[in-house]
């Protein structure tokens, strides 16, 4: 016999889904994972969970999210804020899972330096990888 | 004359001199008395997305405030990462609570009131010079050099900021044209080039770049023109070898040259174009 299918709205209300959106403003169960932000990322190719898979995390309150490297590669472009069809702005909770893995002391964060650099990159780098 | 005051931003005072040379040529040429803020400092260059992080807003709100003390209500900026990151925190800290926190923070003889806007060169160029009134302005025309213009991120999103319409942008490829140059279809004109993991994360970077350089090439231009100086390091710096090696100016040393300002880089790339009223080349290859 199949085993029962818990539809209960209860389990989408979890404790870390509410971090993410106190930290970002952005309400990620109004994201109906359409994928529309994946396909226009021009770094999809490059993370280990596309934008609406790490947005999906965050609903289940899965802290697993914490530990992937897709918002270290996330540029904070906004492609995906300015089409999402929910106006959702995933690039706001890309940077909410930043700075909770920051201040959990888990990054994943690029650790290598690509010289030379431009000042100005150096600044933007040091922004988003501290906390 | 018309004061303006301005905001440089590091970049402007080191690797984008030239953007700003050209700027302050052209602007002054336009009526403008710029008036560069005193003892500004960096804005931070990326603005910080979070709900709770304040502390990231001092940078800009320290420029802010000496633009309120200098009597004035707006500031210019050149930089597209400066112009993104000011005016968002400016619009972020007008929040009264905001506004109060930060000021306990900054604890200044003079609380930051806010109201001060950001307008970025192109904007001005557009709203209040007018586009109209350029050609008049020009000594030596661009005469038909094909550019394909780089936007980038910070200039087009997010909407509430954006210059232009941030899918069909068209005001540089406006002044551009009244500059004499010839806009090219430029389908990755919008496409981020990777911004800052250019310092942890090159390989991404030189992809991205690879297809921006192609698209502009595929359109048939002779030179890309942006007004970021982190899109400028990145697509000369961290282009691909087998990418085509287009040259990269800011609008503002085109804009000043075209206006009379020495600018060897364009004149040389100005050798060998047609003169006006001779066909324009159909580009591709050189
Ligand atoms: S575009 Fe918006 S609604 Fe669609 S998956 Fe992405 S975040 Fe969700
Ligand atoms: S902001 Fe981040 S997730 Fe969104 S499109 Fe840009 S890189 Fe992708
Ligand atoms: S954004 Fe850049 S150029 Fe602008 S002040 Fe900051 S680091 Fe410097
Ligand atoms: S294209 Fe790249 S560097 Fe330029 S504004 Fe976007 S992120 Fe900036």
């Amino acid at each position: 016999m199949a085993s029962e299918l818990d539809l209960s709205r209860d389990r989408l209300d979890a404790p870390f889904a509410r971090r993410v959106e106190e930290l970002s403003g952005e309400n990620p169960y109004a994201c109906y994972q359409c994928g529309k932000c994946s396909a226009g990322c021009p770094f999809a190719d490059y993370m280990d969970a596309l934008p609406n898979q790490v947005l999906r995390l965050v609903q289940l309150g899965d802290e697993s999210a914490l530990a992937l490297s897709a918002p270290w590669v996330c540029a904070s472009c906004l492609a995906c804020a300015v089409r999402c069809p929910k106006g959702v702005d995933i690039a706001k909770t890309m940077e909410a899972l930043r700075i909770l893995a920051l201040r959990k002391g888990i990054s994943p964060a690029p650790a290598g330096i690509d010289r030379p650099y431009p000042q100005i990159a150096l600044v933007g780098a040091y922004r988003k990888l501290t906390p | 004359m018309k004061r303006l005051a301005y905001f440089p931003g590091c970049a402007m005072k080191d690797q984008a001199r030239p953007d700003e040379a050209g700027t302050l040529h052209a602007l002054a040429l336009l009526g403008y008395e710029i008036a560069e803020i005193p003892r500004w400092n960096c804005c931070g260059t990326v603005y910080s997305l979070a709900q709770d992080d304040l502390m990231r807003h001092v940078g800009p709100v320290r420029n802010l405030l000496r633009v309120q003390g200098m009597g004035e209500k707006r500031v210019l900026a050149l930089c597209a990462m400066c112009y993104g990151t000011l005016a968002r925190s400016a619009r972020f800290v007008q929040e009264p609570e905001r506004l109060a926190r930060i000021n306990a923070f900054l604890d200044t003889e003079e609380d930051f009131r806010g109201g001060i806007g950001v307008v970025h060169l192109l904007t001005l160029l557009r709203d209040e010079v007018g586009y109209e009134k350029l050609p008049s302005h020009v000594k030596q025309s661009l005469n038909g050099l094909k550019v394909a213009t780089y936007y980038g991120c910070m200039l087009l999103r997010p909407r509430e900021f954006a210059v232009d319409d941030p899918d069909r942008p068209e005001v540089m490829e406006r002044v551009l044209e009244a500059l004499g140059a010839v806009p090219v279809p430029f389908p990755e004109r919008t496409e981020c080039c990777g911004a800052y993991l250019t310092v942890g994360r090159k390989d991404i970077v030189e992809e991205r770049v690879g297809r921006i350089l192609r698209s502009a090439r595929g359109g048939g231009a002779d030179l890309v023109v942006t007004t970021c100086p982190l899109c400028q390091f990145n697509l000369t710096e961290r282009r691909p070898p087998e990418a085509p090696p287009l040259p990269v100016l800011y609008l503002g040393q085109v804009l000043g040259w075209a206006f009379g300002a020495d600018e060897p880089t364009i004149a040389a790339l100005l050798v060998g174009q047609p003169t006006p009223g001779e066909p324009v080349s159909s580009g591709g290859a050189r």
